[in-house]
C-alpha cells in the first residue's frame, strides 16, 4: 500500500493557475449579482424616494383621523386646506369593485373556455386576442372611456354625465380582465390531468369535471389571479382619470362622477410646489398606494406559492 | 465490516497492479441536501487502466464521477467530504477548477450533441482552451471524430447540429467532444444506454486503445461490459463500496462478499 | 336503460350550454378590442397622412401634426431601453444561471412581482424624487427614461429568464464537464440559444413603454414643445401624453384629431406586439433540440 506520486505525473502546480477566462468569470459573476440585487435596491429606492418627499408632511400637518374619515381633500384651499382623502379612496375602491365585478366572472369564463374547452389554432388565436387586450396602454383606455363610453352611457341610460363609476369600473375591467384571464389559465393548466381523467373515469361530464374538481383544485391560482386584477386596479391611474369625472365625490350609484388616489396625484403634482404642503401630501398619497399594492402582490405572490408547495 | 472490506481489497489490488496510482480516493462520502448518496468509499485509480465501477441504480455511482472533476460546486445542495487526489494534488485544492475539469473528460448515460454544428461541438474545448486557428482545430476534430468512430458517418455534414444526429451518433460525438479535451483521465457513465449493441462494441474497442494513453473509469450497468473491459471493478450497492478487485478475480468467484458474487451472477440489480 | 342516457342527453345538452357560455364570455372580452380598432380606424383613419405624421402640431394644439411627439416618444423608448436591457438580463442571467436556492434569492423575485405592482403614478413620484431632483437631472428625457426603466424592468427579467430557462440543463452540464466556465458556457451555449427569445421580450418592452404616460408626465414630457429634443437633458413631447392633453387639457380639439393620435399610438403599440407573438410562433416551431 505504498502510495508514492510517481515522477511520471503532470504537473498540476503548473496546470493550476488562475488565467484570464477564470478572472473574466468571476467578473461576469459579480456583475450579474449586482443586476440581480437591483431589482430589490429599486423596490427599497421606490419606497425610500416617495418617503423622503412625503415625509415633512407626515410628520407635521398630516393627521390620520381626518386622512382616512374626511371626504374633504381642499389641499389648494388659501385659509383652511383639508386633506381628507376618504372620497378618494371610496372612489379607488368603486371603481375597483365595479372592474372587479365585470372582469371577474368574464375572465374566469375566458380562462375555463381556453383552459379547458378550446383547442389547436382557436386557442392559440383566442390567446394571442387576450395578449393584445392586453397591450393597449392606458392612456388608449381613458380616451375610448372619454370619446366612446361617455357617450354611449349618456344615450343609453339617460344621465347627464357620462363619465363616472360605471365607465372607468368597465374600463378598468377590460383592462384588468387579461392579466386575470392569463394567470388564471395558467392555473387551470397546472391541475394534473390526471384529476380530470380519473373524475372522467367515474363518468362525470365535462362541466362536471371543470366544476367539482378542476377548479377547487386551482382554487389557489384563481384567487391570485383576482388579487392581482385588484392590485391593477388600484394601481391604474390614466384611464381612471379620464374616465372617472374626476370630481371628489362619495358616489351614491355608479352613475356618480368620483376621483381615484392615483388620478389625484397625476392631476395635482404639475401644479404644486415642491416641498410645499400639498406636494408633500401628494406623495403622502404616493405611500400608501405602495404600501397596499405592495401587500396585495405579497399576498397573491404568497397564495401562489401556497398552490407549488402542494 | 467496511474496515474489514477495504483491507481485503487492498490485498487484491496489490496483486493487481503495481502501475502508478492516478486517483487516490479516502473517506469520500457524498450527499445531496443531507440525504447521503454514497458513504465512506476508499479506493485508487491506477494510471492507464480501465476502472470498472458496477453496481445497481441509486448506488452512487454517478455521484462517484462527479464528485472526481468537482461538479458539487454547480449542483445546488452537492456536498463532498473526504479526499480525492488526482496526480498527487488534492482536487479541492484547485484554485482554478475549470483546468482541473479539462484535465477530466465525461461521457453521459444520456448523449448530449450541443445545439451547433458537429464540428464546433468537437473544436468547442479546444477553442475554449485558447486554439482559434482553423488550421490547427481542423486536425483535431478530425482526429476525435476519427477515434470516436463518428468520422465516417459525419464527415460529409460537419456543419449540421450536432444536437440533431441520431443517439447513437450523438453519443460517439459526445465521446469525440471528450477527446478533443485531450484528457488524462476519461469518466464514462453507462456510456451503452443510448446506443445500438454494434455501436457499443465499435467505442469498446475504441476504450481498449485509448487506455494506452490515459486512465479510464468506465460506471456501467452492463455487468458483462464490466467484465470485457475493465482491468479492476469496483461494486457499489446502495451507497457503499462492497468491494474492490481485479475483474477477472470477481468474475471467477474470487470474491469476499456473498452481495457482489449475487450480483455479479445476476441475482439481483 | 332508458333512464341513462336520458341523462346523458341531459349532461350532453349541460355540457353544450355550459361550453356555449364560456365561449360567449371569452367573445365578450375579446370583442370590445375589435370594436375598439374598428372605431379608431374608422374615425381616426382619415386623419393619418404623410403631412401629419411628420409635421408639428399647430394653431395650440388642434390642428397640424404629430411629429415632435413621435420622435419623442422613440428618444423616451430608446434612452429607457439602453439603461433597462443590461440590467434586466444580467439580472435574469443572475437568476437563471447563478442563483442559489436562498432568501436572497427568494427576496430578489419578490422585488420583482412588486416592482410590476407597484402603480405607474407611484413609479412617476419615484422618478420626481430620484431622478428629478435628487440626481439633479431635472425634467429632461433621462429621467423619464430612467423611470420608465425601472418600471418596465421586471418585463425584461421575466421574458429573458424565461428564454434561459428553456435552454436544457444538460446542455450546460456538457459544457461545464469540458471545463468551460460559467461565463464561456453562458457565452458559448446558453446565450445563443435563448436570444431570440430574449428579443421577444424587448419588443414587447418596448410596446409597454411607448404606451405608459403617468411616469413620464412629471419626469420629462412636455404638453408642447415646437422643436425637436436635441440631447438627453432636453424635455419633450411623447405620443401617450399628447393623447391625454388634446383630448382633455385643449379645447376646440377637432373630433378626429385625437381619434388619430390614438390610431397612431394604439397601431405602433399593437404592431410591436405582434412582430413579438410573430417572432415566439416561429421560435415555437424552430426547435433545434
Amino acid at each position: 500500500m505504498s502510495r508514492v506520486t510517481p515522477a511520471s505525473i503532470p504537473d498540476t502546480q503548473v496546470m493550476d493557475r488562475r488565467n484570464l477566462d477564470w478572472y473574466v468569470d468571476k467578473a461576469v459573476q459579480v456583475l450579474v449579482f449586482v443586476g440581480g440585487v437591483s431589482a430589490i435596491l429599486f423596490i427599497i429606492g421606490i419606497f425610500v424616494f416617495i418617503t423622503k418627499e412625503g415625509f415633512g408632511f407626515l410628520t407635521t400637518t398630516f393627521d390620520a383621523q381626518e386622512f382616512f374619515t374626511s371626504p374633504r381633500w381642499r389641499p389648494t384651499s388659501e385659509h383652511n386646506p383639508t386633506y381628507g382623502a376618504l372620497a378618494l379612496i371610496v372612489g379607488t375602491a368603486s371603481v375597483t369593485g365595479l372592474a372587479m365585478l365585470v372582469a371577474v366572472p368574464f375572465s374566469l369564463g375566458a380562462a375555463i373556455y381556453i383552459g379547458e374547452f378550446a383547442t389547436g389554432k382557436t386557442r392559440e388565436a383566442l390567446k394571442v386576442l387576450v395578449e393584445l387586450l392586453a397591450a393597449i396602454p392606458s392612456v388608449v383606455w381613458g380616451f375610448i372611456g372619454l370619446s366612446m363610453m361617455n357617450p354611449l352611457i349618456i344615450k343609453l341610460f339617460n344621465v347627464p354625465v357620462g363619465l363616472n363609476v360605471l365607465n372607468a369600473g368597465v374600463i378598468l375591467g377590460l383592462m384588468a380582465a387579461p392579466i386575470m384571464t392569463t394567470i388564471a389559465e395558467d392555473s387551470l393548466k397546472a391541475v394534473p390531468d390526471g384529476y380530470r381523467e380519473a373524475a372522467e373515469a367515474l363518468g362525470a361530464t365535462r362541466w362536471q369535471v371543470i366544476f367539482k374538481v378542476v377548479l377547487p383544485a386551482a382554487k389557489n391560482g384563481l384567487v391570485a389571479a383576482v388579487l392581482l386584477g385588484v392590485g391593477r386596479g388600484f394601481g391604474e391611474t390614466m384611464a381612471v382619470l379620464m374616465a372617472s369625472g374626476h370630481s371628489i365625490n362619495l358616489p351614491t350609484s355608479i352613475f356618480d362622477s368620483v376621483r381615484a388616489l392615483t388620478a389625484t396625484i397625476a392631476a395635482e403634482l404639475g401644479e404644486t410646489a415642491v416641498g410645499s404642503d400639498h406636494y408633500r401630501a401628494l406623495f403622502t398619497l404616493g405611500i400608501f398606494l405602495f404600501l397596499i399594492t405592495f401587500l396585495i402582490n405579497l399576498t397573491a405572490d404568497l397564495v401562489v406559492r401556497g398552490i407549488r408547495k402542494k | 465490516m467496511v474496515e474489514a472490506d477495504r483491507s481485503s481489497a487492498a490485498e487484491t489490488d496489490e496483486v493487481v497492479s503495481t502501475a502508478p496510482v492516478k486517483v487516490d480516493v479516502r473517506n469520500l462520502t457524498i450527499s445531496y441536501s443531507g440525504k447521503t448518496a454514497l458513504r465512506d468509499v476508499t479506493l485508487d485509480i491506477r494510471q492507464n487502466e480501465i476502472f470498472g465501477i458496477i453496481g445497481p441504480a441509486n448506488s452512487g455511482k454517478t455521484s462517484f464521477l462527479r464528485a472526481l472533476n468537482r461538479m458539487d460546486l454547480f449542483i445546488p445542495g452537492m456536498k463532498v467530504d473526504g479526499s480525492i487526489v488526482l496526480d498527487g494534488r488534492e482536487v479541492r485544492k484547485w484554485r482554478n477548477v475549470y483546468a482541473l475539469r479539462r484535465r477530466i473528460g465525461v461521457v453521459f448515460p444520456l448523449p448530449v450533441g450541443l445545439p451547433m454544428s458537429v464540428y464546433d461541438n468537437v473544436a468547442l474545448a479546444p477553442r475554449l482552451a485558447g486554439i482559434k486557428k482553423r488550421a490547427r482545430l481542423d486536425p483535431i476534430v478530425e482526429r476525435c471524430l476519427q477515434r470516436a468512430a463518428l468520422w465516417d458517418e459525419v464527415k460529409d455534414r460537419l456543419d449540421s447540429l450536432g444536437s440533431l444526429l441520431s443517439g447513437g451518433q450523438q453519443q460517439r460525438l459526445t465521446i469525440a467532444r471528450a477527446l478533443s479535451q485531450e484528457p488524462d483521465l476519461l469518466l464514462l457513465d453507462e456510456f451503452s444506454i443510448a446506443v445500438d449493441p454494434v455501436t457499443t462494441m465499435r467505442i469498446e474497442e475504441v476504450l481498449k486503445e485509448l487506455k494506452q494513453e490515459l486512465t479510464i473509469v468506465l460506471v456501467t450497468n452492463l455487468v458483462q461490459q464490466a467484465r470485457r473491459l475493465a482491468d479492476r471493478t469496483a461494486f457499489f450497492l446502495t451507497g457503499e463500496l462492497v468491494e474492490v478487485a481485479a475483474t477477472s478475480a470477481l468474475f471467477s468467484g474470487e470474491v469476499n462478499d456473498e452481495r457482489t458474487r449475487a450480483y455479479v451472477e445476476g441475482r439481483f440489480g | 336503460m332508458f333512464e341513462a342516457s336520458d341523462l346523458n342527453i341531459h349532461n350532453q345538452r349541460a355540457e353544450k350550454l355550459w361550453r356555449l357560455l364560456f365561449l360567449m364570455m371569452t367573445l365578450l372580452l375579446i370583442l370590445p378590442v375589435l370594436i375598439i380598432l374598428g372605431v379608431l380606424i374608422h374615425k381616426g383613419g382619415p386623419m393619418i397622412s404623410i403631412d401629419f405624421l411628420f409635421t408639428e402640431p399647430k394653431d395650440g394644439m388642434t390642428a397640424g401634426g404629430i411629429f415632435p411627439a413621435l420622435v419623442g416618444t422613440v428618444w423616451l423608448v430608446a434612452v429607457a431601453l439602453l439603461a433597462s436591457v443590461p440590467v434586466g438580463v444580467a439580472a435574469a442571467l443572475y437568476l437563471s444561471e447563478y442563483a442559489p436556492d436562498n432568501w436572497l434569492t427568494r427576496a430578489i423575485n419578490l422585488a420583482i412581482i412588486n416592482l410590476a405592482g407597484v402603480p405607474s403614478i407611484v413609479h412617476a413620484l419615484f422618478g420626481v424624487g430620484a431622478f428629478v431632483l435628487f440626481f439633479r437631472f431635472g425634467t429632461s428625457i433621462l429621467a423619464a427614461s430612467l423611470t420608465l426603466a425601472v418600471m418596465t424592468l421586471p418585463v425584461v427579467i421575466v421574458a429573458t429568464r424565461e428564454s434561459l430557462q428553456a435552454v436544457p440543463q444538460a446542455f450546460r452540464e456538457a459544457c461545464w464537464n469540458m471545463g468551460a466556465t460559467r461565463w464561456q458556457t453562458i457565452r458559448k451555449v446558453v446565450l445563443p440559444n435563448s436570444v431570440s427569445g430574449i428579443l421577444t421580450g424587448i419588443i414587447l418592452e418596448v410596446s409597454r413603454t411607448a404606451g405608459e404616460t403617468a411616469p413620464i408626465m412629471f419626469t420629462g414630457a412636455a404638453f408642447f414643445l415646437p422643436f425637436l429634443p436635441q440631447s438627453v437633458f432636453d424635455q419633450t413631447m411623447a405620443m401617450s401624453l399628447h393623447l391625454f392633453v388634446i383630448s382633455t387639457q385643449v379645447p376646440g380639439v377637432p373630433e378626429a384629431l385625437p381619434f388619430g393620435v390614438a390610431l397612431v399610438l394604439i397601431t405602433m403599440v399593437l404592431v410591436m406586439n405582434a412582430v413579438s407573438i410573430a417572432f415566439r410562433m416561429v421560435l415555437r416551431s424552430k426547435k433545434k433540440w
